[in-house]
């Protein structure tokens, strides 16, 4: 059951993530990429990491896409046009990209242990109270610092847009 | 197997009420907000227009579905249906009452409880914004997108102070469950103030209720926050170039949106399907309240006003009278009660809900965004603070 609920959503995300790259309308990569986000909840929740699923459609798909959403419909950003590429593009892409892919899993596979490998079901400590004794005990510096670069980002942020409005 | 079958049929019972209730709930709303505006409101079609619902869904569905030539099709169709499947998801996770027995099979009376019940009801609102922004946008028709906009925008913006609101009650139960969530609110202090999360120790949520009120108005887009669709400027906002189904689609996420959050609001603050008052006193309360219902129509059944009010008021006054019996007969008592209890909470938020849009006019679109950011979003702030300490505090 977990299985064929892997291969679904797997194969969700990927055909969501090649389509966001070859649609030529930003709205529709949009859509897609949240169609990513979506099905990446889905696995962090098979993979027993609840507060992490809830986390990622409320913060990324719920939140920062709808951002996303609302700048391209406010520079009402049209179709990109083709431009005329050169043919050996093609002919030396695609063999560069199975090198590059083969490269990557070879890495993946040298530097993972394979005994790590996370099985359905098996972990358990997802939920919001392990989570947020994790963050308030173990990892407290870094979620403190990471608290901190945010509000420098929104402090940034509001200081451009005030220099515009001047 | 047994489970399987347990779900399918408590799935349909909740699909068949849900979809019942939102037909009746746009009775009500053009029923109440006429008797507010002096006017009758929908009386044409069966007894006090009673079957103006089911008129309206013929009228709707036989209607010709067109699509204007200058939309971007795809999105356009995907629109209505994203918003109308977003709306109805979060029903599979609200409890309307305890674990009961009904003929030998115990079973809560809930679809499913998960364990993140609360951010799940969070995560599928926050998405749901994309059926509105989608349709304004898909339309390619100014005032659409400036109405898709306008919610996008506004859902963003009143989402920060209706999480926080949400967080303050979360802290008193220390539970995400909608079932622990409404279990730690059972309870009298003194024997007769109920212990639910608006009057809880040692912080009452009374400002987290009202601020979740006013974020929930804003989030389901009503009066006095309905600038996505303000019909004086905008047409129809999002849902101008929209008929047929694809606008019942739309009509429909509205209003089951404003029963989640009426649901969510009494699980989280009114205490789910806890009485307000002690045991023996809370069963006799149906009773007491269909029984003067059913006084008064046959009171005004026999002095009637109108014609049609020598049938109907009868009619409706007898079968008060019935379900008054019904809620004598103590072995329902563990169904009924509980039930009773959510479903009177349920509609009266949702009946402030049409009080409110008969009462306030419609806010200026900077007026919206001042009040959420300067006002809404750093009161509910100081109110998580100041819950937390007290929580800290004192429950040890």
């Amino acid at each position: 059951m977990s299985v064929i609920l892997f291969l679904v959503f797997a194969v969700i995300a990927v055909v969501c993530g090649i389509n966001l790259v070859i649609q030529r309308h930003p709205i529709n990569s949009a859509l897609s990429l949240i169609g990513v986000m979506g099905s990446l909840a889905v696995l962090y929740l098979m993979l027993g990491a609840e507060f992490i699923a809830a986390a990622q459609v409320i913060v990324y798909a719920g939140a920062i896409m709808v951002l996303f959403l609302i700048v391209i419909m406010l520079l009402n950003a049209g179709a990109e046009g083709r431009t005329r590429r050169p043919s050996w593009g093609a002919i030396v892409g695609i063999p560069l990209i199975a090198v590059f892919l083969g490269l990557v899993s070879f890495v993946i596979q040298a530097l993972l242990p394979k005994s790590e490998t996370v099985a359905f079901g098996q972990f358990t400590g997802g939920n919001a109270r392990n989570i947020g004794h994790a963050l308030f005990t173990t990892y407290l510096l870094p979620f403190e610092l990471t608290s901190v670069l945010i509000l420098i980002a929104i402090v940034g942020a509001i200081v451009l847009a005030r220099k515009e409005i001047d | 197997m047994n489970f399987f079958i347990i779900s399918l049929i408590k799935a349909a019972i909740v699909a068949f009420v849900l979809l019942t209730a939102l037909a009746y709930l746009q009775w009500l709303e053009r029923k109440l907000l006429g008797h507010i505006q002096l006017r009758p409101g929908p009386n044409r079609v069966g007894p006090h227009g009673l079957l103006q619902p089911l008129a309206d869904v013929i009228k709707l569905v036989t209607k010709e579905g067109f699509i204007p030539s200058h939309v971007d099709k795809f999105f356009y169709l995907l629109a209505p249906f994203i918003a109308v499947t977003l709306a109805l998801i979060p029903i599979a996770v609200i409890p309307f009452g305890p674990e009961v027995n009904i003929f030998g099979v115990k079973t809560w009376l809930q679809l499913t409880d998960l364990s993140i019940g609360v951010l799940f009801v969070l995560a599928i609102s926050s998405v749901g914004v994309y059926g509105v922004a989608l349709a304004g946008w898909a339309s390619n028709n100014k005032y659409s997108l400036i109405g898709g906009l306008r919610s996008s925008a506004q859902m963003i913006s009143y989402e920060l102070p209706l999480a926080l609101a949400i967080a303050s009650p979360l802290l008193l139960a220390n539970s995400l469950s909608f079932r622990h969530i409404v279990g730690q609110q059972a309870g009298y202090y003194l024997g007769f103030i109920p212990r639910w999360a608006i009057f809880q120790m040692p912080f009452p949520q009374i400002f987290a209720f009202i601020i979740f009120l006013i974020a929930g108005f804003a989030e389901t887009n009503r009066i006095p926050f309905d600038l996505p669709e303000a019909e004086n400027e905008l047409v129809a906002g999002y849902h101008t170039e929209y008929s047929s189904m694809k606008f019942a689609a739309f009509f429909m996420a509205e209003y089951c949106n404003m029963v989640i959050s009426a649901c969510v609001a009494t699980l989280l603050f009114l205490g789910g399907w806890h009485p307000l008052f002690p045991a023996p006193y809370s069963n006799a309360i149906p009773v007491l309240v269909f029984l003067f219902f059913g006084a008064i129509g046959l009171y005004h059944g026999l002095n009637p006003a109108r014609r049609r009010d020598r049938f109907s008021l009868p009619i409706t006054g007898i079968v008060s009278i019935i379900i008054a019996l019904i809620f004598l007969i103590p072995i329902l008592w563990p169904v009924i009660i509980p039930l009773f209890w959510f479903c009177a909470k349920v509609v009266v938020l949702l009946f402030v809900f049409i009080w409110i849009r008969g009462t306030l006019p419609r806010f200026r679109y900077d007026q919206l965004m001042r009040f959420a950011w300067t006002f809404l979003f750093p009161v509910a702030v100081l109110n998580l603070l100041v819950t937390g300490l007290f929580v800290a505090v004192f429950s040890k």
